[in-house]
């Protein structure tokens, strides 16, 4: 993944994005349509059953009416029993509804030795109208349901549903009103009026309910009997609670037990239910009758069209991704087609090859502007390379004139005492340490005559190649000075006068120079600011030589120095050495000190001259390790070994 | 030549077992006894066994041809014995004795229910928990012999009930006109269940756990025909019993088998309540060892139930139980 090109994670994310939104928008789409097609369903169901029963209600009630009406008449007045079968032929005449009615009555109610005593008349097949008396030995209608439950009751009910007596295919059921003969307590049950009404207009009605392709609507009457339903094997045979027991469904019982007392609702069954598959079933009950209407809508087929409508936009958004792919494909071409020629030049440029031509990639967008900027990266590198090669010349141009001046600087300095006729009566040693090519620190010494030795050491207030230039002066000055044979106080003097007039640069130098009398050991010494020397006498502590006041040389031209003297024994040592020495600074930031330099004398002051200038330099760079020398270091030391030697 | 020989002993062949077969089935067709037999009651899961015997060929086998009608409330099964119209029904231990107490010469050939299966059912709303709780309640009861026992058991019990006759539905009880109704097991109480009445709503009083046991369906011809020819009474109680032991050991194939004759009929009943009757019929019955009988009515209920209706003015003298009853284990068949 991570070594992937652009364009693969180009089109990886703006795929993954994009599928990401698409399936969001289509989970919404599909949750929020589903929904509200099935609430819509759902309210379409409601009211189709709402409708049905209502039209069922009004046929129902319209029937009702009459022997309601007949027994509220038969209570209300007294008829003579040849009245009666006349008052059920006008009942059934003057209602179509009416498939047959009765008025049956309790035995010896109407007529004493009347035990039975019910005229029934009922609709032919051919329209005509049929008289019959009911009740016989074989016909006991007091326990009958039509004429049982009213009386017990003591309210009109409807019966079950059941097959009519002809044999026929007719469903009927019969609606039965008591009468009463007396008021209130005195009150007595006298029979009931009854009117069948047959069913196949109710069962129409119902059947003709069709919901897409497998949904339908069904009655069931107060006992859960289907009265109708499309499978007509189960009508009149099977309950909803015969349904429910035999698929062990306790769902379907509890929702067959709300819909037979007077229940309304809705309920999402499982397959195999009411439908092979998924329903949701609405209910509502026909009050007049205690019997319940169901819809069964089939869930599948309700989302049918939400499925096909899911499906297409599914395959127009694979087509969309399809498409974005190849966009986003010739999008990513197009961005790195030119990074990858780019990627290439700089490379080249990469290896040093800053003639490299960069692709010509004539855009305005960021491409373009990183192609100009790689154009322009070019050209400053070029431009940069070419000045770091002219300065790395010029450079070297000037370490190596540097290298020429250090070398003339140090040819300067003497190297070795001029070697003395005869007899030697001391030994001298310098060591001078730079701390950049040249330096600003001086030591000479010089036989002025043959018997006295001039020295000096002196130091340049700045370094590099300023402080070289004005040591050399003043080194020249002084050697020059002493060689006419004054006194140190004299040549300093000199020496301050000449550097004086000529220095514009307000450059100074500290100056110790003294004159030994080789055969007497007498120095004389003058100071101008410089460090007083340790003086290291045969048998004694070493310790500073005390110098005469002077201010350094260069600055002030009324400036005067005295000349010291003191005599060297035999044996005797002063070393002379510049502030770079005692400045020295430790990695603690800590001097190397005077009291330090003293320490270093007394371990050393034995050695040879040499072995003391080495071994007091190596001193001050072991102190200083590790820090970067700041200041040029000069060491001088001389011994006086006497005339006599 | 070998070919045409062959052709021509095949049809030698074919004519011979032709001809066996016809003088087989006309053999079998003079051997077989032709009866008619009556349940008392439309079909259903409690005449599954007659039904089945018919159909798996068991009274064949036995010889007979048997004609099954249906039977029902407009036709009692002993108006078709009393006429002679049919060799064999069944009816209820009551019904039979009521009848020959009234001088129809009938017999018992075979006991099949030896429990009675009837019980009250009452509405735990109403009140009632126990038989006591029945006291004062509206109680809806059958006719006839059929009352015999809940009213015997009201008497024993001093029972004041508000008795009101029923018929065939139970109808006013599920819309609250009565508190207690009749029902037999195997057939009203699921009919009640299959109404959506729940069974812990209900209180059932099963009559014979109270000692008022009544057997129920047995079988019986005229004593005339058990005289002419006892064989084929018996065997057509034996080929019964078979298609009892059948219809029990193959309850879905017997379910088809009474299915067939409810739809036939064109009865207002499904599946699963005659599911559930044929389940109950297999718990009050008590088949013998294949081949036995053992379905002898006892003394005891004999005059158990006798006596009730003796007690109840249904008959004017007890019937002599050696009279009544026809013993097939005396009986040589072959």
């Amino acid at each position: 993944m991570k070594n992937r090109g652009l364009a693969f994670k180009l089109i990886l994310f703006t795929l993954s994005g994009t599928m990401a939104v698409f399936l969001s928008a289509f989970a919404y789409f599909y949750v929020s349509s589903k929904d509200s097609m099935t609430k819509c369903v759902e309210e379409n169901a409601r009211n189709l059953t709402h409708s049905t029963v209502h039209q069922i209600e009004k046929v129902l009630e319209g029937v009702q009416k009459v022997p309601l009406n007949y027994a509220s008449l038969l209570s209300a007045r007294n008829f003579e029993a040849g009245d009666i079968a006349g008052l059920v032929e006008r009942m059934v005449s003057t209602n179509l509804e009416i498939y047959g009615a009765a008025i049956a009555f309790e035995p010896d109610a109407l007529a004493a030795g009347a035990y039975y005593f019910a005229p029934y008349c009922y609709r032919k097949d051919d329209g005509h109208l049929m008289n019959v008396m009911l009740g016989d030995e074989s016909y006991h209608y007091f326990t009958m349901d039509w004429y049982q439950i009213p009386r017990e009751l003591n309210r009109a009910a409807w019966t079950e549903p059941y097959y009519d007596e002809g044999g026929g295919n007719m469903i009927m059921a019969t609606f039965s009103v008591p009468f009463y003969k007396g008021k209130d307590a005195e009150k007595r049950f006298q029979g009931v009026v009854t009117a069948d009404i047959a069913l196949h207009g109710l069962q129409q009605i119902v059947s003709a309910i069709r919901l897409y392709r497998s949904g339908y609507a069904f009655l069931i009457s107060r006992n859960g009997v289907f009265i109708t339903h499309p499978d007509s094997r189960l009508v009149m045979t099977n309950s909803i609670f015969s349904i429910a027991e035999e698929k062990n469904s306790s769902l379907l019982r509890r929702i067959g037990k709300d819909m037979i007392n007077g229940g309304e609702g809705l309920a999402a069954l499982e397959s195999g239910l009411l439908l092979p598959d998924k329903c949701r079933l609405y209910y509502a009950p026909l009050s007049s009758i205690g019997w319940s209407l169901g819809v069964v809508i089939p869930e599948h087929e309700l989302l049918e069209g939400v499925h096909r409508l899911g499906r297409m936009v599914i395959l127009i958004g694979l087509a969309g991704v399809f498409l974005m792919t190849i966009i986003v494909m010739l999008i990513a071409r197009r961005i790195t087609r030119p990074l990858k020629d780019l990627s290439a030049a700089t490379v080249e440029i990469a290896r040093g090859d800053l003639d490299a031509k960069l692709p010509d990639i004539q855009r305005g967008d960021e491409i373009g502007a990183l192609a100009r900027s790689f154009e322009e990266m070019r050209l400053a590198l070029k431009d940069y390379i070419k000045h770091l090669t002219e300065t790395t010349s010029a450079k070297e141009r000037i370490e190596s004139e540097l290298k020429i001046a250090r070398n003339i600087q140090m040819s300067f300095l003497p190297r070795a005492f001029p070697p003395l006729t005869g007899k030697n009566p001391m030994e001298i040693s310098a060591r001078l340490e730079p701390a950049r090519e040249i330096g600003g620190d001086l030591y000479d010494y010089s036989l002025i005559d043959d018997d006295h030795l001039f020295f000096a050491v002196g130091d340049v207030s700045d370094k590099g190649i300023p402080a070289a230039l004005f040591m050399a002066v003043t080194k020249t000055l002084l050697k020059g000075i002493a060689e006419t044979g004054l006194d140190p106080a004299r040549i300093l003097n000199r020496c301050n006068l000449e550097l004086c007039g000529e220095n514009d640069s307000m450059m100074f130098v500290t100056v110790f120079c003294g004159v030994l009398d080789l055969r007497t050991g007498r120095l004389k010494y003058s100071n101008a600011g410089h460090e007083p020397p340790v003086i290291v006498r045969r048998d004694a502590q070493p310790e500073f030589l005390p110098v005469p006041e002077g201010f350094l040389l260069g600055v002030e031209e009324e400036s005067s120095y005295q000349t010291m003297e003191i005599e060297l024994e035999p044996g005797d040592k002063l070393i002379v050495y510049t502030d770079g020495v005692t400045e020295a600074v430790n990695a603690a930031g800590e001097f190397y000190s005077h009291a330090n330099l003293m320490a270093t004398v007394r371990s050393c002051w034995s050695l040879s001259v040499e072995g003391i200038a080495t071994e007091i330099l190596g001193s001050v760079k072991l102190f200083s390790l590790g820090i970067p020398q700041a200041d040029d270091i000069t060491v001088l030391a001389l011994s006086f070994a006497g005339a006599e030697v | 030549m070998i070919e045409s020989l062959m052709k021509t002993a095949a049809k030698v062949i074919g004519v011979f077992f032709f001809v066996l077969a016809m003088l087989g089935n006309a053999n079998a067709d003079q051997d077989r006894r032709q009866v008619s037999f009556v349940p008392q009651w439309m079909p259903q899961a409690q005449f599954a066994g007659y039904y089945v015997a018919l159909e798996k060929g068991f009274y064949e086998r036995y010889g007979l041809e048997v004609n099954i009608l249906r039977g029902g409330p407009e036709r009692p099964s002993a108006e078709w014995l009393k006429k002679a119209a049919v060799e064999f029904a069944t009816m209820f231990l009551s019904t039979a004795i009521v009848e020959r107490a009234k001088g129809t010469r009938l017999v018992n050939v075979g006991q099949i229910l030896s429990r009675s299966s009837q019980i009250l059912i009452a509405k735990k709303s109403c009140g009632i928990n126990s038989w006591q709780d029945l006291n004062g309640k509206k109680t809806g009861l059958w006719g006839a012999e059929l009352s015999i026992m809940p009213r015997a058991l009201f008497r024993r019990y001093g029972l004041q009930v508000a008795v009101i006759p029923q018929t065939s539905t139970v109808n006013l009880f599920l819309r609250g006109g009565v508190d207690v109704v009749s029902a037999m097991w195997y057939n009203e109480y699921h009919a009640i269940l299959d109404a959506g009445v729940e069974p812990e709503d209900l209180v059932v009083f099963h009559l014979s756990d109270l000692g008022f046991n009544l057997p129920e369906d047995g079988i019986y011809c005229l004593e005339s025909t058990f005289k002419d020819d006892p064989q084929s009474c018996c065997r057509f109680v034996r080929a019964s019993l078979e298609g009892w032991r059948y219809a029990f050991d193959h309850q879905d194939e017997a379910l088809d088998i009474v299915m067939k004759y409810v739809n036939e009929a064109r009865i207002a009943t499904n599946r699963q309540h005659q599911k559930w009757m044929l389940g109950h019929m297999r718990e009050v019955i008590d088949l013998p060892e294949p081949g036995g009988y053992q379905t002898l009515l006892k003394e005891e209920d004999y005059l158990a139930v006798a006596g009730e209706l003796m007690a109840n003015g249904l008959i004017d003298a007890i019937p002599a139980y050696s009279d009544f009853l026809e013993n097939c284990a005396d009986v040589n068949e072959k």
